[in-house]
C-alpha cells in the first residue's frame, strides 16, 4: 500500500460533511481540504474541527494550495451550475474530479458495475449520477449480464427528510439521469426511472424496486446467483445495502426489491439515499487511489 | 345547505382515472367515443392521460394500450366544446411529456403531489404557467394532513404559478366535515382569484356529499366520472352528481340527460369489473389507502394467496403514498412469508 491520495471537498453540506466522515476512516484517502462560500458555515466548523485546512472563497480559495498541498483527487458535492468551473480549474491541476452533482461532465460512474473500466482509462472526470441510480443500476447489470435485458424501470422511494431543495426544485434532474444510466450502464435497451417521495415519520429508509424485462425467458438460477454475487459487491462499501424480496420471475419479468440503510456518519440511518452516493463517491476514489483489490 | 346560483366547472375523469379501472386498455375508439359524447353533453373539461398521469406508462403501473399522445391527437381535433386536460406527476413524467400534451392542444396541465411534497411541482408548475395554459396544483392524499399544513403546501404551488388548487381525497377517506374544513382552509388563505377544486373517491360512498361540502366552503372545480369509472370504488358519479346539482339549482351548464346516456350506453359497457364498493375498495377508504393500489392488491392475492384486504391494511400502516405501487408486491411477498405460505 502507498500513501494515501491527499482529498478536496467541495461544498461542506450534508454530503461534503458525511463524504468527510467517511473518507477520515479511509486507508486509501485522506481529506485534507474542505471548501464552501459561506466563512460562517457549520460544515466548514466540524471540518476544521477534524484537522482539515477551509476556504469559503469557492474552489478559488483551493486553486492556490493545490500543489503545495499535493491534492490529488477533488469530490465536488456543489451544484450542476458551478461544476464545469470547479472541474476545469482543477483538472487543469491534475486534480481527478468525482462529481456528485447532475452535471455529468464525465462518465456516469457505478462502482461494482463500470468503475474498472473509468480506473482503467485513466479518467480525469467521473459522475456519481444520482442515488437512485447507485442503488439500482448494479441490479439492472446482475441480470443483464446473464442475458439481454429489453427495458430495465427502477423506482426509488426515498423519505422526505432526506430530499433537499436541489433534487426538489430539479426533479426532472433525477428522472432523466438516472433513466439514462440505467441503460448505458446497466446495459438495458431502454431505460425508466421513477422517485416518489415518502413523508411518514419516522422516515422510511430508502427503498428501490428494479423491474427488468428479459427478451427472452428468463434464466431464474443463474440470474438469482448473479443478483446475490452483485448485492455482496455493493455491501462491501454499502453495507446497509439488503435484498427484502426476489428476484421474482413473472414471465419475462424480473423483479428485486431493495432497501438501503445509512451508516449514520453524519446523516441519519433513514438517509440511506445520501449515504450510497457518499460511499460510491468514496470507494471510487479508493479504487483510483490503487485499492483494486479489495 | 343552499348552493343556488353558485357555478360550478365540472371536470370528467372517466378517461384517466378510469383509466386505472381498465389496466390502462381503453382503445382509441372507446376513448373517442366518450370524448365526443361528453362533447356534445356540454363538460367543459375531460381529463386525459395514462391513470398516473403523462409518462405513467411503465412495469409499475402498467402500459397503455397506447401512447398519451396517441390518445390526445386521437380525441382533442374532434372536440367541439370541451377542453382537454392532462395530469402530470413529477417524480413519474417530466415537462418534455408536459411540453407534449400542450402541442397536442392540451389547454390545462395539473401537476400532482403527494400532499406534503408540492416543492417538487416548482418546474413542472412554472412551465406550465410559461406555457399560458391553465395550471392546476393537485395536492393528493389530502386528508393525511391536517388543513393548516395543507394551506402551506398550497401557497408553495400558488406562488409558483397555479391558479387553481385541488384538496385531492385520494383514498376516498374523507367525510365531508373533513372536506369543509380543508377547503374552508384553502379559501381563506388563498388569493380570492385562485380557484379551488376538489377530487373524490367514492370508497367510502361519500363523493356526491363530499363534493357538495366542497362547493360550499368555496370550491368551484369538482371532478367527477361518468358510471364512477375511476380507481378503487371509482370517482364522484358524474351523472349522479349533475343530477343533484340540477335539483339544487347550482349552475353547471351540462346536458343531465346525456351525461346519464353516456354513463349507461357507452362507459357501463367498457368496465371490466363492475366499479363498486366491494370489500377491497371499502378498506382503502377505511384505511385511507392510495385508490389504485385496489387491483394490484387484488391481482397479488391470486398471486400469492394473501387477501387483498389484508395487504392493503398493511400499505396503510406502513403508510405508503401515492406511487408506491412496487410496495404491493412486496407487502404480499412478506405477508406470504409471514403466514407460512409458499413465495
Amino acid at each position: 500500500m502507498g500513501a494515501k491520495w491527499r482529498a478536496a471537498i467541495i461544498g461542506p453540506g450534508n454530503i461534503g460533511t458525511d463524504l468527510m466522515y467517511k473518507a477520515l476512516r479511509s486507508e486509501w484517502i485522506e481529506p485534507v481540504w474542505m471548501v464552501g462560500i459561506d466563512p460562517t458555515s457549520e460544515g466548514l466548523e466540524r471540518a476544521r474541527a477534524h484537522g482539515l485546512k477551509t476556504s469559503a472563497e469557492g474552489v478559488d480559495g483551493l486553486v492556490p494550495h493545490v500543489e503545495a498541498d499535493g491534492i490529488q483527487i477533488a469530490f465536488d458535492a456543489t451544484s450542476a451550475y458551478v461544476h464545469a468551473e470547479n472541474s476545469r480549474k482543477l483538472v487543469a491541476l491534475g486534480v481527478r474530479m468525482i462529481d456528485l452533482t447532475p452535471a455529468a461532465i464525465g462518465p456516469y460512474c457505478i462502482p461494482p458495475v463500470n468503475l474498472r473500466d473509468h480506473v482503467g482509462s485513466n479518467e480525469m472526470n467521473v459522475n456519481m449520477v444520482s442515488c437512485g441510480a447507485q442503488a439500482t443500476v448494479p441490479m439492472v447489470a446482475a441480470v443483464s449480464r446473464v442475458q439481454p435485458v429489453e427495458y430495465a424501470e427502477i423506482v426509488a422511494t426515498v423519505a422526505s427528510k432526506s430530499i433537499g431543495p436541489g433534487t426538489r426544485n430539479n426533479i426532472d434532474e433525477f428522472t432523466r439521469s438516472t433513466s439514462a444510466a440505467v441503460a448505458k450502464v446497466g446495459g438495458a435497451k431502454r431505460g425508466k426511472a421513477i422517485i416518489v417521495i415518502n413523508p411518514a415519520d419516522p422516515p422510511i429508509m430508502m427503498r428501490d424496486t428494479i423491474h427488468c424485462l428479459t427478451e427472452t425467458d428468463p434464466d431464474v438460477d443463474a440470474i438469482t446467483a448473479s443478483v446475490h454475487a452483485m448485492v455482496r459487491e455493493v455491501q462491501k462499501y454499502v453495507p446497509g445495502y439488503k435484498l427484502k424480496n426476489g428476484p421474482v420471475f413473472d414471465g419475462r419479468r424480473v423483479t428485486t426489491f431493495m432497501e438501503v440503510t445509512g451508516l449514520g456518519d453524519y446523516l441519519p440511518a433513514y438517509a440511506g439515499n445520501l449515504d450510497i452516493m457518499t460511499s460510491a463517491a468514496l470507494r471510487t476514489a479508493e479504487m483510483f487511489a490503487g485499492d483494486l483489490h479489495v | 345547505m343552499d348552493l343556488r346560483g353558485k357555478k360550478v366547472t365540472l371536470h370528467d375523469m372517466s378517461l384517466r382515472d378510469g383509466m386505472h379501472a381498465k389496466r390502462h386498455q381503453i382503445t382509441l375508439d372507446q376513448m373517442v367515443r366518450v370524448a365526443c359524447a361528453l362533447d356534445e353533453a356540454k363538460m367543459p373539461l375531460i381529463e386525459i392521460t395514462h391513470g398516473d398521469g403523462l409518462g405513467g406508462a411503465s412495469i409499475n403501473y402498467g402500459f397503455g394500450l397506447h401512447t398519451d399522445r396517441e390518445y390526445l391527437e386521437a380525441v382533442i381535433p374532434k372536440l367541439q366544446h370541451s377542453k382537454v386536460s392532462a395530469l402530470s406527476l413529477p417524480g413519474i413524467g417530466t415537462v418534455d411529456e408536459l411540453k407534449m400534451a400542450v402541442d397536442c392542444g392540451v389547454s390545462t396541465i395539473r401537476i400532482a403531489t403527494h400532499c406534503t411534497e408540492a416543492d417538487i411541482s416548482v418546474q413542472h408548475i412554472g412551465i406550465a404557467r410559461k406555457l399560458g395554459v391553465d395550471t392546476v396544483g393537485f395536492l393528493m392524499m389530502a386528508h393525511m394532513i391536517e388543513p393548516e399544513a395543507l394551506v402551506r403546501q398550497a401557497k408553495i404551488m400558488e406562488g409558483n404559478g397555479a391558479n387553481c388548487i385541488y384538496a385531492t381525497d385520494s383514498a376516498g377517506y374523507m367525510l365531508p366535515a373533513d372536506v369543509t374544513a380543508r377547503i374552508g382552509a384553502l379559501r381563506d388563505a388563498l388569493a380570492p382569484e385562485t380557484e379551488l377544486g376538489f377530487h373524490g373517491h367514492h370508497n367510502l360512498g361519500m363523493g356526491i356529499a363530499n363534493s357538495l361540502a366542497a362547493i360550499e366552503a368555496g370550491a368551484n372545480r369538482i371532478d367527477g366520472s361518468v358510471a364512477g369509472l375511476g380507481a378503487g370504488a371509482g370517482n364522484t358519479p358524474m351523472e349522479v352528481f349533475v343530477a343533484v346539482l340540477d335539483r339544487m339549482g347550482v349552475d353547471h351548464g351540462t346536458d343531465l340527460y346525456k351525461v346519464m346516456d353516456v354513463a349507461e350506453d357507452l362507459v357501463v359497457p367498457m368496465m371490466d369489473h363492475l366499479v363498486r364498493i366491494d370489500r377491497d375498495a371499502l378498506t382503502l377508504g377505511y384505511a385511507g389507502v392510495y385508490s389504485s393500489f385496489l387491483l394490484f392488491a387484488k391481482r397479488y392475492e391470486q398471486k400469492y394467496g394473501v387477501p387483498a384486504r389484508d395487504i392493503l391494511v398493511e400499505l396503510g400502516r406502513r403508510k405508503t403514498v401515492g406511487g408506491q405501487e412496487d410496495m404491493i408486491e412486496d407487502v404480499a411477498l412478506d405477508l406470504a412469508r409471514e403466514r407460512g405460505l409458499s413465495v
